[in-house]
């Protein structure tokens, strides 16, 4: 079977079938697309990480804040080790600036010393406690009333999209298929078995199903009568600043923790930019994603005590994210009701860190409940490169257009991303289908004009390569359209085919 | 890669572009280049096809394209070089212009004199941090110009304004006349931001109701924009309590302010104006770094494109003069201040004035709107030139000529904007020296 990305219907029958597109769900996709499995990844979205896995903090973290002996603990640590090893060949965007806690009195010194202990315990390399003066040395514009911090060398930051992105690409180059604008309606179970998924595109056969869906994890688990655990989402609001300021701040900086969250960050990007945030605020509805006026004046509030000089004039855009809590730690494990469904569910942070682990180990737990693996001589470990036309000395610029024109016109004069690069996420495996596919993939429409200027030209060049009326082009989701007709307005009509 | 030679290079082709380009071929510079990243000259213009352009410039009244067309056209019939789908990466201190196209690939050019002309971008949601979800249907409203006038493409059909920019008020009329309901314009100051005439021709005549004194507080929505939530604000511009509606739409266009697009020069070390956003320039328009000049909305947002060719053309013969040598250097200027009254000046500085020049022209913006009102020019203290206005707007800019005598050898050089003397009747821009 050929791996494959879109809307298409969904094959007959899978080995294996995995519940959702974010990163963890592509992870686990790409960890088994090691064997010889046909595995297929349904996704309710145009496109991957359209979740969870789209807003967060983007940060690969040290590994010292979970307790001993979990789920949490243990993935954090191998995740963050299996970026360092796998990101620049799958195209993954990471820098390693280390992370520090900050503490302001001499209780927090006290927190940040027992982090430090659970740290060692974690197995996590190179904890340090810092006086006053290295961090202010590290971090110049830091609030002088810092007292100390705890110094991780492993914290690095990572692009959230990239990271998926990444991880589809490389599964689907390894025959996973991906079918997208498909949801799932039902889950056959006879004799307590799994035998098939119900889907908005069809029935596929299968007595291997990976619930990593999310938000919606819990409700996957109760089509198969599993009740085992619940979804509390919990909100979490940032504000992103232009990369105009990208000097702020050289490394994650966190507050010392309390018994809620991490608390406030203020952190660079892969790309150069700043943000601040997240809050956390347990909502109802798992689709909520507004941001309010509370909550960005709390979390400005909250960055100052640790950055007491913001830069609130360039900011560019402001997001909320919505954790997947399900308790404390990862629910990671077969069914208790349902033989052959497992899951990967509850995953709130660290999970974009631990996501390459969480392949990992679902792929024992997969062979624990009865799935026979054979490993495929075939398996290809990375992606192709793709050139970042902004990252390149001006021969090599030179270069790429002479060999390929598109790159001498820049569509996003922010970013300066070119149109070869936008025409090339379209064409990728894991090619972009919507305006915000492109802005994730290639960052047009990502800087400070947010696409007020290139918006109009990666919607006209999306309905090119997919061979679409510029009406059906859409934002991000599946019924987020952009342009109407004159047409479809005389007709009063507001949504097109 | 190609290396070429010039005198005067104009990055934008928009109507600053092609002033200066045209002045400095007038002022005898040989070699003459505009860079254009789109696909035509004309900049901005070209997608606002309604009319109200080159009152002032061609005593008649033109569209925007119309407009561009008449500069186009001049431009055509002098020898300078125009790059089409060009973009320039990067213009270095000493004049090196490194740009890309599709069709000629990586060029430098080597240019004596370079007029930044590259216009201005709009402020975005994410700029003003207006709450809520992030919906499709929340366009810039310069982008939705775009998409309606050049592509022929709707944004919505129930439409909800943020802000009173004449960009804003511009589309409030043309998604009226092209079907769509516009509900309402909703203004967080407690006076508009636009010009007076697009008050009255592009709401008042339709029936679309302006709110001043009232902020978006939040969007919602989740696939497609399905409304806002607006309130009240009082005069610190805070959010009164239990003011909050909601009005429905399915459209959200953003008239919240423009922004000069310096990156090129912010990358090359220009000494930027905090208040315009743009370079502190002198009445030469010249920059910080010496070459380089600024003109149009990249120097600081205009009203009438009509004074953006009439600035522009002074960068452009300025930008003549220093390809010659003839320009003096920079050193020793004067800083000008906007003072009471006023939010913005310029030129922000004066270098030495060239024997037998007569007057300069200033350009101000209000810091807030007021009655009739005196203009006054202090130098070292001393009350040196008034110049009475009958009205004074934020959004429409002021401009004097102020004669070089009256500038004379004085240090401190300042503009106010104050109360007119009650038993003043003031009339409508009456020059009076004093």
């Amino acid at each position: 079977m050929a791996g494959s990305f879109g809307a298409g219907p969904v094959p007959d029958s899978a080995d294996v079938v995995v519940i959702g597109g974010g990163v963890v769900g592509c992870a686990i996709a790409r960890a088994l697309s090691r064997y010889e499995l046909s595995v297929l990844v349904i996704e309710r979205s145009p496109d991957v990480a359209t979740g969870t896995s789209k807003a967060n903090s983007g940060i690969l973290h040290a590994g010292f804040d979970a307790e001993p002996g979990t789920w949490k603990a243990r993935l954090n640590v191998q995740g963050a080790r299996l970026y360092a090893e796998l990101s620049e060949g799958l195209g993954i965007p990471r820098k390693a600036t280390g992370s520090l806690v900050v503490a302001k009195d001499a209780a927090q010194m006290e927190t940040v010393a027992d982090l430090r202990h659970r740290g060692i315990d974690n197995g996590v390399p190179g904890l340090e406690i810092w006086s006053r003066e290295q961090v202010l040395a590290h971090e110049p514009n830091i609030s002088p009333e810092v007292a100390g911090a705890l110094w991780a060398p492993t914290g690095a930051i990572v692009c959230p999209f990239l990271a998926t992105v990444g991880f589809a690409e490389n599964a689907i180059r390894n025959s996973v298929r991906i079918v997208t604008e498909c949801a799932v309606t039902g889950l056959d179970v006879a004799d307590r078995q799994i035998v098939a998924v119900n889907t908005t595109r069809g029935r596929v056969a299968t007595r291997f199903v990976v619930n990593a869906a999310g938000l919606h994890s819990g409700e996957i688990a109760r089509l198969a009568g599993d009740d085992s655990f619940t979804i509390k989402p919990r909100r979490g609001e940032y504000i992103l600043f232009d990369r105009s300021v990208g000097k702020l701040v050289n490394t994650v900086l966190f507050p010392t923790p309390d018994k809620v969250s991490k608390g406030i960050l203020v952190s660079p990007t892969v790309h150069g930019n700043v943000f601040i945030g997240p809050d956390a605020t347990e909502i109802d509805d798992p689709e909520d994603k507004e941001t309010t006026a509370g909550g960005l004046a709390g979390i400005i509030a909250g960055a100052r005590r640790i950055m007491p000089t913001l830069p609130l004039g360039t900011a560019i855009t402001e997001f909320a994210g919505l954790r997947a809590a399900a308790g404390k730690d990862f629910v990671i494990g077969p069914s208790p009701v349902a033989r052959g469904l497992v899951h990967a569910a509850g995953i709130q942070s660290p999970g974009l860190t631990s996501a390459p682990a969480i392949g990992e180990v679902m792929v024992e737990v997969l062979q624990d409940v009865g799935l026979r693996l054979r490993q495929k001589a075939s398996f290809v470990p990375v992606n192709p490169a793709k050139p970042r036309f902004h990252e390149m000395d001006r021969a090599t610029q030179a270069e790429l257009i002479a060999a390929d024109p598109l790159f001498g016109r820049v569509i996003c004069r922010c970013e300066t991303i070119t149109e070869a690069e936008i025409v090339a996420a379209i064409l990728s495996p894991c090619g972009a289908r919507t305006v915000d596919g492109v802005k994730r993939r290639v960052r047009a429409g990502a800087g400070r004009c947010q696409g007020g200027f290139c918006g109009p030209r990666v919607t006209a060049i999306l309905a090119r390569e997919l061979g679409i009326p510029v009406t059906s082009v859409r934002k991000d989701s599946a019924d987020s359209w952009l342009f109407m007709s004159r047409a479809d307005l005389e007709a009063g009509e507001g949504v097109h085919a | 890669m190609r290396e070429l030679s010039y005198d005067v290079v104009t990055i934008g082709g928009g109507p600053a572009g092609m002033a200066a380009a045209l002045a400095a071929r007038e002022a005898g510079a040989e070699r003459v280049l505009i860079i254009e990243r789109d696909r035509e000259l004309g900049g901005i213009l070209q997608q606002c096809i309604h009319n109200g352009f080159g009152l002032r410039r061609f005593e008649e009244e033109l569209t925007g394209p119309g407009y561009a067309h008449r500069y186009i056209e001049m431009v055509k019939a002098t020898d300078i070089d125009v790059w089409l789908d060009t973009t320039v990466l990067a213009a270095e201190p000493g004049g090196v212009i490194t740009s890309v196209s599709p069709h000629a690939g990586m060029t430098v050019v080597r240019a004596k004199s370079v007029v930044y002309s590259m216009g201005c971008r709009e402020r975005t949601r994410g700029a003003i941090r207006t709450p809520g979800s992030r919906p499709a249907g929340v366009f810039t409203a310069g982008a939705a110009q775009r998409m309606v006038n050049m592509e022929g493409y709707l944004p919505g059909k129930e439409v909800v304004i943020v802000g009173s920019g004449d960009i804003g008020l511009i589309m409030a009329r043309r998604m009226t006349f092209e079907g769509a309901k516009v509900k309402a314009v909703f203004e967080i100051m407690p006076y508009s931001n636009g010009l007076t005439r697009n008050i009255v021709q592009c709401l008042e005549d339709f029936d679309i109701p302006l709110y001043l004194g009232h902020s978006v507080t939040a969007i919602h929505g989740k696939d497609r924009v399905t409304g806002v939530t607006v309130s009240k604000v009082n005069d610190r511009l805070e959010v009164i309590e239990d003011t909050a509606f909601d009005v429905s739409c399915d459209c959200v266009l953003l008239s919240v302010g423009l922004i000069p697009e310096n990156e090129l020069g912010r990358a090359a070390g220009l000494a930027l104006d905090p208040i315009t956003s743009g370079a502190r320039v002198d009445q030469f328009r010249q920059t910080s770094i010496p070459g380089f000049f600024a003109a149009g909305n990249v120097l600081h947002v205009h009203d009438l494109v009509d004074w953006v060719s009439e600035e522009a053309a002074i960068a452009g013969r300025s930008a003549a003069r220093h390809a010659r040598g003839e320009l003096p250097a920079l050193g020793s200027e004067r800083s000008v201040t906007a003072g009471e009254g006023l939010r913005t000046v310029v030129p922000q500085r004066l270098s030495a004035f060239e024997p037998g020049k007569m007057s300069t022209h200033f350009y101000f913006r209000a810091a807030k709107p007021m009655g009739a009102s005196v203009l006054q020019f202090w130098a070292d203290g001393v009350l040196a030139f008034e110049r009475k206005l009958r009205v004074v707007k934020p959004s429409e800019m002021i401009v004097a000529d102020i004669p070089v005598r009256k500038i004379g050898d004085a240090s401190t050089l300042e503009f106010l904007v104050v109360p007119a003397p009650e038993k003043i009747e003031a009339e409508d821009e009456i020059e009076e020296e004093a």
